[in-house]
């Protein structure tokens, strides 16, 4: 399997405090990693440097399906290949849902009106939510809203899917909502990169977890090697803290 | 001689009539080019005070407080009374134009900012992620949404616009005041500047009243 994106050395730093010290990784295409890890340990920022929205230090690269992710001409495509999923949907409030999951073909893959909007119709019904199309994202529930922006990823066709804790701003209640439909997403075969607190996900759909701490990737293994038999300290620390309460 | 007979003299007002509408559309004329450029130059600083280059960022910054600091008559004054000296030659309407444009281009873009910041930076993210263009993003999820939250304050710069006209008359360009001090003086009977402040009152309070309920509105929506 090829590598869809390639991370060497990266790093990335708030004044003096390092967010992200010396990170390599390699995601093959059609992965499922789900990274976990306490608050403030580095998972957000280094999924948002995989689309620059957070630029990293001198000296490390990140590259998507070979293209240097770096500002200059290649970064509109390289973020058309990689969808992202916020932890508070990002909605754009004043379009209605079917036109919020129909800008993007229209602007960047030049789609007509016509495709963009069968596209959409056929990703909301994907995503359940066919019957909303024309309301406006105030008028959905939290569920409802970050399954509408999966969709609104979906349209570009991306490569690769970044997840930054799609669940962590939405009633308990709604969780399994946009789980299922990560989960049946997993199985398409699209690349994903999911930031997660929801064990029980991490351990059923992916391919690989990655456990960050302080910045740096402390370890990485199937499902079962990170949450039956972890190696390091920090790992078996973190999993009793979120899994004995 | 009563009061009334001084001040709302019929036959007076019927006579300046004509001079007094000629007056209003040369106001309309001044004030509705000068807002439009006003929109135009306010949008453009905005946008450089914002996103452009350090080296060009402060210049337009200097350039926003100089001109909201001026006094406008001063201004006008200079355009039309100084620039001559350095062969710019401006007619009036052009003097004035030009004068309520630079001032009101500056206040426009402190709006514009406000209400381009006042959209939250997730929608930035949602677009500049999905690979959208900068015009793109400007035009389709920024600016829409900006729109609405400026919409009470650039109307209240028009009422300012709008009124500020006023001081065209004194570059001798036959605006309303000027049309009513002139039929005054041909009267002999300030009738006329009664009449051109009430015309001002009607096309202007209307105008005021539609700001407080843009404002009510957007109070409400936002509790």
């Amino acid at each position: 399997m090829r590598n869809i994106i390639e991370i060497e050395k990266v790093a990335k730093f708030y004044g003096d405090f390092a967010a992200l010290t010396d990170i390599d990784l390699n995601i093959t295409e059609g992965e499922v990693v789900c990274v976990i890890g306490p608050s403030g340990s580095g998972k957000s920022t280094l999924i948002r440097c995989i689309n620059l929205l957070e630029t990293y230090a001198e000296g490390g690269t990140i590259r998507v399906d070979g293209i240097p992710v770096e500002a200059g001409p290649n970064l509109d495509q390289v973020r058309a290949e990689v969808g992202m999923v916020f932890q508070s949907f990002n909605l754009f409030p004043h379009m209605s849902v079917l036109k919020n999951v129909m800008l993007a073909p229209m602007r960047v893959r030049k789609s007509s009106s016509k495709d963009a909007e069968a596209k959409a119709l056929d990703l909301l019904k994907r995503v359940g939510i066919s019957e909303q199309a024309d309301k406006f994202p105030g008028q959905l529930s939290g569920g409802q809203q970050q399954r509408v922006a999966i969709a609104r990823a979906l349209a570009m066709e991306p490569r690769v899917l970044l997840f930054d804790e799609p669940t962590s701003a939405l009633d308990p209640e709604m969780v399994g909502e946009v789980l299922d439909v990560m989960r049946t997403l997993a199985g398409t075969g699209v690349t994903m990169i999911v930031v997660t607190h929801e064990m029980g996900f991490a351990r059923q759909v992916a391919d690989r977890v990655i456990l960050m701490n302080g910045g740096q990737i402390v370890e990485a293994g199937t499902p079962e090697q990170i949450f039956d038999a972890p190696k390091e300290e920090r790992t078996r620390d973190f999993l009793s803290a979120v899994l004995n309460h | 001689m009563d009061l009334f007979e001084t001040f709302f003299n019929v036959p007076v007002l019927v006579r300046t009539f004509p001079l007094l509408i000629s007056g209003l559309i040369v106001t309309l004329q001044i004030g509705i080019t000068s807002i439009v450029s006003g929109l135009v130059l306010g949008l453009g600083l905005a946008l450089v005070r914002m996103y452009a280059p350090a080296a060009l960022r402060l210049p337009v910054m200097i350039y926003i407080d100089i001109f909201r600091s001026i006094p406008l008559l001063v201004l006008l004054i200079i355009v039309y009374y100084a620039l001559p000296f350095i062969g710019i030659r401006l007619s009036p309407f052009l003097s004035a134009v030009v004068a309520l444009t630079l001032v009101s281009g500056a206040y426009t873009a402190e709006i514009f900012r406000a209400g381009i910041q006042a959209i939250p930076k997730g929608q930035f993210e949602a677009s500049r992620a999905l690979g959208l263009s900068y015009k793109d993003m400007m035009v389709d999820v920024v600016l829409p949404q900006a729109i609405k939250i400026v919409i009470p304050p650039l109307t209240n710069n028009c009422i300012n616009v709008m009124k500020d006209t006023a001081l065209a008359s004194v570059v001798a360009m036959p605006d309303l005041l000027k049309q009513a001090t002139q039929a005054q003086a041909l009267a002999a009977n300030p009738t006329p500047l009664i009449g051109a402040a009430i015309i001002y009152l009607a096309f202007l309070w209307p105008l005021v009243t539609l700001v407080s309920r843009f404002e009510n509105r957007l109070n409400q929506r936002g509790a």
